[in-house]
């Protein structure tokens, strides 16, 4: 009997260790989004979304941010995403599953979701810039500095490659649920390899590329490492006009204005308030990504 | 091609009209889609390869035994200039707010911002090579790359100097520090959490805690890092009493908030991938609940464990935003966790905007690159084969 009583207690003692682990996580990030929320709901007027820095970030708002943050989301799209949804096509129906080939496909994937954000911009530099940029120009700009320098089309780039695995894993996830009665179905009605793919999977599978488009945007929106020094700014006095030009992001803009401002008490709030319009957009894509990614596993399991 | 077999005996041309029924057309939509998908599949592997490379030949220059001298030669002149610079980050101990990474942070339970950085404020001046003035390195002709080479096992971190030396020690302590801090405070929370989410937690409250940790995955690593150097570092310095504000402790506890979300869903998979026979078995033996789940799966599921550590650390070792906000920046080499430290990401990301491209510095930024991308790839491989390694034994019965 006491052995029993022993072991009860042991065993409320650990279920009880490993709840309040759980419990100190979501404590952390409550609290972490209680801080933000209140520090800075207070700054998010309209004039603060729409409106241009003043005085040195002291006032004003953070239009140019937000536009550069959607400039440069969707420039990665447009290039990642596409390259994905073809990449996880290829792996699910092209590529035999045990071959070296898929296998390759799927380490290299693997490999590029790990590999620290930072290099992507070393790459970015190192390639983009000054091998491709600066061949561009002497092949087509006689020389002049145009396309080696840092802007938003080497940034995009580069981020594009860094949300190219999200892309590739969610798309070949959605691509699995579409049953092999379907695609069956569809060749014996005569239809090629490729019709079936373009006219049956693919629309079967939107909801997956919706997905990885989401989450590739999310983490596009958030990363500033690969885009600190192939194309940012803390500030342009012009929204971006051409791909040539540089731009400004809500991560870069918190970066710099916390570690390096001048005024600290000044630009607080709209360090805050820049902080909260960065968590709300990233909160809101990952919400939709799951809820999309939810609804996916549901028609799965059916 | 229906015609020549038309010449042929009645039985081979009946077989053969069989054949043309059931042999497809040719259709250019098809050879061009597949040709299109497979080479657009190859690209990713290219990438991988390319990145090694251009990320390889940047630091190589460093390792040339002979190298003409460049047309980058910082002349005595810009010495002089760039002496300021010098003359500051020429003491470890307390560096003057000028810029540079050598910052120590100041006044305790002060507000924040004393982290000068170093013009981190991009201009666009990266401008043809010929640009001495702003130069702020010091020089990229042979003896520098000598230099560098020889100060690869320094105990200083000062590319900006007069007397530049490159030694990465300090910069390797730094992120050793800082992850083993976040490892300590990052995975048992996230393991002990993973483990009571797979073995005892009713259905709402998974459904409270998948959604949480996805969504402190989903914080931009900036955020973390501004709630860290706002408020966690306020806060830690409160309770433990120490002088520097911004240090390892901090950096190392705030990466760990970041990398807990990693640990639990890895560990989680690898808890919930135990067969469900070892949980029935050990339950049909008699053991309680909990004695299952802690002697029977956690010590079953150990493979995903260790290779959801391995990730963790890789993530922290990667992470640039976190540490460049919230670990003070001073490379100094000491293992003490309440002292500023500067990690080797952080290092790229803070000195890369400012450096001429085709220098010393630049070359050596790209080597502790080149370090970082071999280790995280070392990294995964370990984790990848190990895992699959054990859980093939596994099931095949050992």
């Amino acid at each position: 009997m006491i052995r029993n009583f022993k072991n009860n207690i042991k065993g409320i003692l650990i279920e009880g260790l490993t709840l309040s682990s759980a419990l100190v996580i979501i404590a952390i990030v409550v609290v972490m989004v209680a801080v933000i929320v209140i520090g800075g709901k207070d700054q998010i007027t309209w004039e603060f979304l729409t409106s241009f820095p003043e005085e040195g970030m002291t006032k004003g708002g953070i239009f140019p941010a937000i536009y550069g943050t959607a400039l440069l989301v969707i420039i990665m799209s447009v290039a990642a995403v596409p390259f994905g949804t073809i990449t996880a096509i290829y792996l699910t129906e092209y590529a035999s599953e045990n071959s070296i080939i898929a296998k390759t496909i799927r380490f290299a994937v693997r490999t590029l979701a790990v590999i620290p954000s930072i290099i992507y911009g070393l790459f970015g530099l190192g390639f983009f810039i000054k091998f491709v940029g600066t061949s561009m120009d002497t092949a087509f700009w006689g020389g002049q500095l145009k396309w080696g320098q840092p802007n938003i089309l080497w940034a995009s780039l580069t981020m594009a490659l860094l949300t190219l695995p999200v892309v590739i894993v969610s798309v070949e996830e959605a691509l699995k649920t579409v049953p092999r009665d379907l695609r069956a179905a569809s060749l014996a009605l005569g239809a090629t390899k490729w019709q079936t793919i373009w006219k049956v999977v693919i629309p079967g599978s939107i909801s997956g590329i919706m997905t990885g488009t989401i989450l590739a945007v999310s983490r596009g929106a958030g990363e500033v490492a690969p885009i600190l020094f192939t194309g940012v700014a803390y500030y342009v006095a012009t929204l971006p006009g051409s791909l040539s030009d540089q731009f400004m992001v809500l991560g870069y803009h918190i970066y710099v204005m916390t570690t390096q401002s001048a005024n600290v008490d000044q630009t607080m709030p709209i360090q805050f308030g820049t902080t909260l319009v960065l968590l709300s957009l990233t909160f809101m894509l990952n919400i939709s990504a799951i809820v999309l990614r939810y609804r996916i596993r549901k028609n799965k399991t059916n | 091609m229906t015609k020549k077999n038309n010449k042929k005996k009645n039985t081979a041309s009946s077989a053969s009209d069989l054949i043309d029924i059931t042999r497809r057309k040719f259709r250019w939509s098809d050879f061009i889609a597949e040709k299109v998908i497979k080479g657009v599949a190859f690209l990713s592997i290219t990438i991988i390869v390319l990145i090694f490379i251009f990320v390889f030949r940047e630091s190589l220059p460093i390792f040339a035994s002979k190298k003409a001298a460049t047309l980058q030669e910082a002349t005595v002149a810009s010495y002089e200039v760039q002496e300021t610079y010098g003359e500051v980050t020429d003491q470890l101990q307390e560096p003057e707010v000028q810029e540079t990474y050598g910052e120590v942070t100041d006044s305790p339970a002060g507000k924040e911002i004393q982290e000068t950085y170093g013009e981190v404020v991009d201009s666009t001046a990266h401008a043809p090579v010929e640009e001495n003035s702003y130069s702020v390195s010091a020089g990229s002709g042979y003896e520098d790359n000598q230099t560098a080479l020889k100060t690869l096992t320094n105990k200083e971190w000062l590319p900006v100097s007069g007397n530049p030396r490159y030694g990465i020690l300090p910069l390797i302590v730094g992120t050793f520090k800082i992850t083993v801090i976040a490892l300590l405070f990052a995975a048992p929370l996230a393991i002990l959490a993973a483990l009571y989410t797979a073995s005892f937690a009713s259905k709402r409250m998974k459904e409270i805690i998948k959604p949480t940790i996805e969504m402190l995955a989903g914080f931009p690593s900036v955020v973390i890092g501004f709630f860290a150097l706002m408020v966690l570092a306020t806060f830690l310095q409160d309770v433990f009493n120490y002088d520097t504000r911004l240090n390892s402790f901090v950096g190392g506890i705030a990466m760990g908030i970041a990398a807990i979300p990693i640990i639990f869903t890895i560990t989680e998979d690898a808890l919930t991938a135990v067969p469900k026979s070892y949980y029935e078995a050990s339950l049909a033996l008699g053991a309680s609940k909990w004695q299952t789940a802690f002697f029977v799966i956690l010590p079953a599921a150990t493979p995903g464990i260790f290779a959801a550590i391995l990730l963790g650390i890789g993530r922290v070792f990667g992470e640039t935003m976190i540490a460049l906000m919230a670990t003070g920046n001073a490379a100094q080499m000491g293992l003490n966790p309440f002292e500023s430290v500067r990690t080797l990401a952080a290092t790229i990301g803070a000195e890369m905007a400012e450096v001429v491209f085709g220098d010393t510095h630049y070359n050596v930024l790209f080597l502790i690159g080149s370090l970082l991308f071999i280790f995280t790839f070392v990294l995964n491989a370990i984790a990848e084969f190990y895992v699959k390694g054990k859980l093939m034994k596994r099931i095949q019965g050992k």
